[in-house]
C-alpha cells in the first residue's frame, strides 16, 4: 500500500458536480476510513437521502446509525443533517430553548430563519459537522476516527464553507459569529480535507478546477481529486494511432474471428469493431488530455473503476479497496 | 414495450408554440440541448431566442455569450432562414432592472442599497430561479422582439422541480405573515392575531434577533416595506408566469441521462408537470452509449474474446476490440433497463434518445450536430 494521503484529518469533505457520483464516493472513502477497526460517521445536509439509497436502507432519521461493516471489522455511521433540527441543536447547546425551539418549528419559523439568511443555514450544518469531529478532542465514548461529509456540489462548495464571511453579513459579534468561528477552527485547519470528486469529461474537470482555485482563495484546506468511472485504455498507444488513422488491420482482424468461431457477418462485424476501437481512441486521448489538466493541480490524484453493474454493497466495497490501495488513509 | 417517438422537429415547427422549456436533473446537457435545440428551429425559420442560466465557457462562447449584459445578443449562423439571439441570466442585474422598473428613482436607490436585498437578490437560494422565470416573462411578453420562440435551460438546481416551486416560495415568503410583523413592529407584534400567537411571535422574534442580530431583522423589515409600495406582490408575478407555463404554446422537454437517478429525478418531473397541467413534449435521454445491439450478443462476444486468448502476456488485438464491444453492449443494456423502467411509469411518454458525444460542444458546428442527433431521436 501506498503512504497515507491525509494523515491527520478528521473532517473529510466530498464534493463534485451533478452526475459524477460525489455521494457514492463518499460512502466509498467512509468504507475505506473505517477499515481494520475503525469507526467512522458519513453524513449528508443536503436532505436528498442519498446514503439511505446508496447503501439500500430506509430513509434516515436525524440520529446516528450504524449502515455498514467495514473490511476488517470497521464500523460506518450515517447522519442525514436537517437544518432545523440543527438549529434546534444550538439553540439547546447555547441558550437552553428547546422547547422554545419546538414551538417556532410548528410556526415554520426555524424554516424562516434560515431563508431571511442563508449563511445561517450552511454555518447550522458545518457546525453540526465540526461538533462530531471535536467529540474526538473531547474524548467523548461517541467519537468517530474520522467524519465524511457528503457536501454541496463544487459551485457552491467553497461558500459553503467559509462560513466565516457567510455570517459576515449577519452579525459582527454575538454568539453565532462565536459560532461561525469555532467552525472555522476545524474547517480551515489541517483537520479537514476538501475532496472532489470528477468524471474525465472536459466540463466536470473544468468546474473542478474553478472550485479548486476557489477554495485556495478562501484558504480552505484541499485534499485529493478522485476521479470517478474510469475505464482503463484497451488498446496500446500504437493501436490508437492506427485506429485513428483508419489502419487497423483489417484482415487479421476477419482472420481471428474466424479462428474464435464466428461464422456469420464476419467483415460487418469486423468493421464495426474496428469503428468501435477508433471511438474508444478518441475518448481514451480525450480522457489523457483531461488527467494532464488535473496533474497540473499538483494535489493527489485518485482514480475509481467504471461499474458496468451499478453500484450496490459489494462495489461499495470494491471502491472502498481501491481507495485504500491508493493511500485513502 | 416501446415508447412513443418524440420528434423534436415537430414542436420548433409548430408555429404556435413559442416558449419550450428544458428541464431535468444536474449534468444531464440540459443546457447543450437548449442551444442546440434553439440553432435547429433558427435554421428551420423560427425566429429565437434561446436564454441559458449557467452555461459552460466554452458552450458560451461558441454562442458568442462573451458580454455579461442580461440583453439576448444575435448570433450570427452560417446558414438557415430564421434568427437566434442567446443570453446568459445575470440574476442580480435582473433584479435590479425589476426593482428599478417599478420604484421611483429614489426608493429604487434606497432598496438596492438595503444590505438585505444584496444578500437576497445574490445569494438567496430560489432567487436564481425567480429570475430565470422573471426574465422567461419578460422576453416572451417584449412587444417589438425579434423572436417568437424563447428557449430556456432551468437553473442547477438540486431538484428540477426547485424550478416550478422556487418563485411561489420566494414569492409567499415575501408576502408571508413573519415578514408582516418584522415590517411592522411598533403596532406590537402580531396584533390581531390572538394573543397565544402573539406571545409566539415575541419568542420569534427574541430569539430571532439574539441569533441573526437585531440589525437583520430591521434590514429585512426596511427592505419589505419599501417594496411594498411600489409594486404589487411578488407572489403575484411569479404565479403569472407559472399560468403562462400552463398555455398550449408552451412545451416542457424533460432531459435525462440514462443513469438512475437522473431518470428518477425525470420521472418525479413528469409526474408533477401532469398534476400541474403544464404540457409535456416528452423526454430527452442524453448520453446513451451507441451499439449495435443485433450484430452480435454480449455473450457471444466475450465468448470469443475467450477462444481467442493465449499464453503469452499481451492479448491479441481482436479479443481486446471483442471485450470492448462486450462492454459497450452491457452498458447498453443497463442504459436500456434504466429508460424501460420510466415508460413502464410513463408509458405515453414520447422518447428522443441522443448518443454519448465523444467530446464537449466547442461550436456552432457542434451544436448543429447535437440537433441533428435530437431530430434523428435514437442512437446510431
Amino acid at each position: 500500500m501506498t503512504e497515507a494521503l491525509w494523515p491527520g484529518v478528521a473532517l473529510h469533505v466530498v464534493s463534485g458536480k451533478g452526475g459524477t457520483g460525489k455521494t457514492t464516493v463518499a460512502a466509498a472513502l467512509a468504507m475505506a476510513l473505517a477499515r481494520d477497526g475503525g469507526r467512522t460517521l458519513l453524513m449528508e445536509v443536503e436532505g436528498r437521502q442519498g446514503i439511505a439509497q446508496v447503501f439500500d436502507v430506509p430513509p434516515l432519521p436525524y440520529e446516528e446509525r450504524q449502515v455498514a461493516v467495514a473490511p476488517g471489522g470497521g464500523e460506518v455511521w450515517a447522519l442525514a443533517v436537517d437544518p432545523e433540527d440543527a438549529l434546534l441543536d444550538y439553540l439547546e447547546i447555547f441558550y437552553n430553548l428547546r422547547r422554545a425551539g419546538s414551538a417556532l418549528r410548528r410556526m415554520g419559523a426555524v424554516d424562516f430563519a434560515t431563508t431571511i439568511a442563508p449563511g445561517l443555514r450552511d454555518v447550522l450544518l458545518t457546525g453540526k459537522a465540526c461538533e462530531v469531529v471535536r467529540r474526538s478532542e473531547k474524548q467523548e465514548p461517541n467519537a468517530y476516527d474520522a467524519v465524511v461529509l457528503d457536501a454541496p456540489p463544487t459551485g457552491r462548495i467553497a461558500r459553503f464553507l467559509n462560513v466565516n464571511s457567510e455570517v459576515s453579513g449577519l452579525a459582527k459579534v454575538g454568539p453565532i459569529r462565536n459560532h461561525a468561528d469555532l467552525v472555522m477552527s476545524v474547517i480551515a485547519s489541517p483537520r479537514t480535507a476538501v475532496h472532489l470528486v470528477t468524471l474525465l469529461e472536459e466540463m466536470p474537470i473544468q468546474e473542478t478546477i474553478d472550485g479548486i482555485d476557489e477554495l485556495r482563495a478562501a484558504s480552505l484546506p484541499v485534499g485529493g481529486v478522485i476521479v470517478n468511472m474510469t475505464r482503463p485504455p484497451l488498446l496500446t498507444d500504437e493501436e490508437m494511432a492506427m485506429a485513428t488513422a483508419g489502419s487497423l488491420p483489417v484482415q487479421q482482424i476477419e482472420e481471428s474471428l474466424v479462428e474464435a468461431g464466428v461464422t456469420n457477418e464476419v467483415s460487418a462485424i469486423a468493421q464495426t469493431l474496428i469503428r468501435e476501437g477508433l471511438d474508444h481512441s478518441r475518448r481514451v486521448q480525450l480522457e489523457e488530455r483531461e488527467l494532464e489538466r488535473l496533474n497540473d493541480l499538483d494535489l493527489p490524484v485518485l482514480q475509481l473503476p467504471y461499474l458496468a453493474g451499478g453500484i450496490d454493497l459489494s462495489s461499495l466495497y470494491e471502491l472502498a479497496g481501491a481507495l485504500s490501495e491508493q493511500g485513502a488513509r | 414495450m416501446e415508447p412513443p417517438s418524440l420528434h423534436v422537429d415537430d414542436i420548433i415547427d409548430d408555429t404556435s408554440i413559442s416558449i419550450i422549456v428544458c428541464t431535468g436533473a444536474g449534468g444531464v446537457g440540459k443546457t447543450t440541448t437548449a442551444a442546440a435545440l434553439g440553432l435547429r428551429a433558427a435554421e428551420r425559420g423560427r425566429n429565437v431566442c434561446v436564454l441559458t442560466i449557467d452555461p459552460a465557457r466554452r458552450l458560451a462562447q461558441a454562442m458568442g455569450l462573451t458580454e455579461l449584459d442580461n440583453t439576448p445578443r444575435e448570433v450570427v449562423m452560417e446558414s438557415g432562414s430564421g434568427s437566434l439571439h442567446a443570453m446568459m441570466l445575470d440574476m442580480k442585474r435582473t433584479f435590479d432592472e425589476v426593482v428599478e422598473a417599478h420604484a421611483d428613482p429614489d426608493r429604487a436607490a434606497q432598496i438596492l442599497e438595503n444590505p438585505f436585498y444584496q444578500a437576497l437578490s445574490s445569494s438567496f437560494a430560489g432567487t436564481q430561479e425567480y429570475m430565470a422565470m422573471e426574465k422567461l416573462g419578460q422576453l416572451h411578453a417584449q412587444e417589438d422582439a425579434p423572436w417568437d420562440l424563447v428557449i430556456v435551460d432551468t437553473p442547477p438546481s438540486r431538484s428540477a422541480l426547485d424550478f416550478l416551486d422556487a418563485p411561489a416560495r420566494l414569492g409567499s415568503f415575501l408576502d408571508g405573515r413573519f415578514i408582516r410583523i418584522l415590517t411592522a413592529p411598533a403596532r406590537g407584534a402580531g396584533r390581531g392575531l390572538g394573543r397565544l400567537a402573539a406571545a409566539g411571535f415575541g419568542i420569534f422574534t427574541g430569539v430571532l434577533g439574539k441569533i441573526l442580530g437585531a440589525q437583520v431583522l430591521t434590514d429585512v423589515g426596511t427592505f419589505v416595506a419599501a417594496i411594498d409600495t411600489t409594486f404589487g406582490g411578488f407572489r403575484e408575478r411569479a404565479d403569472k408566469t407559472f399560468a403562462l407555463l400552463q398555455e398550449n404554446n408552451t412545451r416542457f422537454l424533460v432531459i435525462a441521462a440514462p443513469e438512475p437517478d437522473a431518470m428518477r429525478e425525470a420521472s418525479y418531473f413528469v409526474d408533477r408537470l401532469r398534476s400541474e397541467s403544464m404540457p409535456l413534449g416528452g423526454l430527452i435521454v442524453n448520453r446513451v452509449q451507441s451499439v449495435d445491439r443485433k450484430l452480435m450478443s454480449a455473450e457471444t462476444a466475450a465468448a470469443a474474446a475467450q477462444r481467442l486468448a493465449t499464453e503469452s502476456e499481451t492479448e491479441p488485438l481482436t479479443a481486446r476490440l471483442l471485450r470492448l464491444h462486450a462492454d459497450r453492449l452491457r452498458v447498453r443494456e443497463r442504459q436500456h433497463h434504466v429508460t424501460e423502467s420510466f415508460t413502464g411509469a410513463h408509458p405515453g411518454v414520447p422518447i428522443a434518445q441522443v448518443p454519448a458525444l465523444a467530446e464537449d460542444v466547442h461550436d456552432l458546428d457542434g451544436l448543429e450536430e447535437v440537433g441533428e442527433l435530437l431530430a434523428l431521436g435514437r442512437p446510431v
